[in-house]
């Protein structure tokens, strides 16, 4: 899951710095993530994850890093199972 | 030595009202010679209306978002310049209640503005950003503890004329346009140099002069949250539910206004209505659903701000974009409507039933942050958010 967060983000979140050179907890905000590109990240999570966020989790928090990122796929991942 | 008769209202309406007239005597004279409201600002200190917001335990009065509201909407009928400087002042103030009470020393500058009546600007705004504030060139220098800052501010609303003003920036020299912070600059710690004038349309009264800012203070003065979190948790609420109520407060007058007009024609008359009296009607129609709307901003706010995340969320962020849609674009339509219904009376300046300031000033309101920009913003939140459909959801 990582690993694919961390392509999609290299493919749209239009960072400053290479993708690679993240650490999991970094700040993807400070790291110069925009608020239109974050949206185009969910996008891409919701197509690669066949997921939907719910409108609880679309917040600055569930996209802050790529482990928060990663935490909240899993959230959403684990709630679909257990339905 | 004897009592006096009767006790001065000191309930918060009675003193915004009290200043309200102030600024009503002099709202003619501030907008055409584009000066200060400094009648008006001065009456403000006088009640004691610049810390109202602060918390009872650092000094001040502990109002909420909707009694200030209020303030900025009994200002906003007497002089729409004085309510915006109110109303920005107070945006400024909701950032160090809701962000500075982990730190000691903004504790100690909300009691020091409230026992001096600091009267506190921004500057966000700066050349090359392209209007977007959520954006800075210049960087912050921190050096021991110590900062410096120097912006190109191309608007700094009566920059000239506060006590304060707090300065948005990168948080380094390395950091991204978007890492930013805030930092409050008290008035010995700061020179500005004029480099454009505010000659414009309307809310002429509001100085919103350009400078370049060049300031130095110990670097405790830089707000310990990212200004991120204070632009999405304080800052777009309050400023456009703190906008709109001013707004709001300028097109009640109008349609005051115009009903005062329908009013002494029909006497004249005979009771035979003249010509407006339907557009009247549509008038307070559209006013009550401008009050509609911003009362419902005000519950969304009160709700959001006990919890955290609602208050990051897409769904908090597109709400208070759509009360500043509305209220900007509906105040437009009932002026117009009020002027119609004046007529020439309207029209023209001085007469008690003129519009042309009034209509000067609302015209600000879908260009303080752009509407435009706004739309885009909430269209793209709209590629992810799914709305709630419920009635009292």
């Amino acid at each position: 899951m990582n690993e694919t967060i961390r392509e999609l983000l290299a493919r749209v979140g239009g960072l400053p710095v290479a993708v690679t050179e993240l650490e999991d907890a970094a700040d993807l905000y400070a790291a110069g993530l925009s608020s239109f590109a974050s949206v185009q990240l969910m996008l891409a999570i919701e197509e690669a994850f066949d997921i939907e966020f719910p409108d609880s989790l679309l917040n600055r928090k569930s996209f802050a890093s790529i482990s928060a990122i990663e935490q909240t796929v899993a959230q959403i991942l684990k709630a679909r199972e257990a339905a | 030595m004897s009592l006096p008769a009767f006790a001065t209202d000191m309930t918060l309406g009675a003193r915004a009202r009290r200043v309200a007239e102030v600024a009503a005597e002099n709202a003619d004279r501030v907008d055409q010679e584009a000066r200060f409201p400094a009648e008006a600002v001065d009456a403000m200190k006088a009640e004691r209306l610049l810390g109202i917001q602060v918390p009872v335990s650092f000094g001040g009065e502990g109002a909420s978002i909707p009694e200030i509201a209020e303030v900025c909407t009994i200002l906003g009928q007497a002089c729409a310049a004085s309510a915006m400087v109110f109303a920005m002042h107070q945006i400024k103030v909701s950032s160090l209640v809701e962000h500075g009470g982990d730190s000691e020393w903004h504790r100690d500058f909300m009691r020091e503005l409230c026992a001096r009546q600091l009267l506190v600007a921004s500057a966000t705004t700066e050349g090359g950003i392209g209007g977007n504030l959520r954006n800075s060139i210049c960087a912050i220098e921190i050096d021991g503890n110590i900062c410096r800052l120097t912006k190109d501010a191309t608007v700094i609303s009566y920059g000239a004329h506060a006590d304060v003003i707090m300065v948005t920036s990168r948080a380094h020299a390395d950091a991204t346009p978007g890492d930013q912070v805030m930092t409050v600059f008290k008035k010995n710690q700061y020179t500005l140099e004029k480099t454009v004038d505010w000659d414009t349309l309307g809310m002429r009264g509001t100085c919103s002069d350009g400078f370049i800012f060049k300031g130095e203070a110990p670097a405790a003065q830089i707000f310990p949250k990212p200004f991120a979190e204070i632009a999405a948790q304080s800052m777009l609420a309050s400023s456009h539910l703190l906008w709109s109520a001013v707004w709001y407060g300028i097109a009640a007058d109008a349609v005051l206004r115009a009903q005062a007009f329908v009013r002494a024609a029909a006497r004249k008359a005979n009771g035979a209505q003249p010509p407006g009296v339907v557009r009247l009607a549509e008038a307070s129609n559209l006013l009550q659903l401008l009050k509609a709307n911003i009362l419902s901003g005000l519950k969304v706010y009160a709700d959001a701000k006990a919890d955290l995340d609602q208050l990051s969320s897409m769904a908090f962020s597109i709400a208070m974009n759509n009360v500043k849609l509305a209220s900007s674009e509906t105040i437009l339509v009932i002026i117009n409507q009020a002027m119609i219904i004046c007529g020439i009376m309207g029209y023209k300046n001085g007469t008690p039933y003129s519009l042309g300031r009034h209509l000067r000033d609302a015209h600000s309101a879908q260009l303080m942050i752009s509407n435009d920009r706004i739309l885009g913003n909430t269209s793209t939140m709209l590629l992810v958010q799914k709305p709630d459909t419920s009635l009292l959801g």
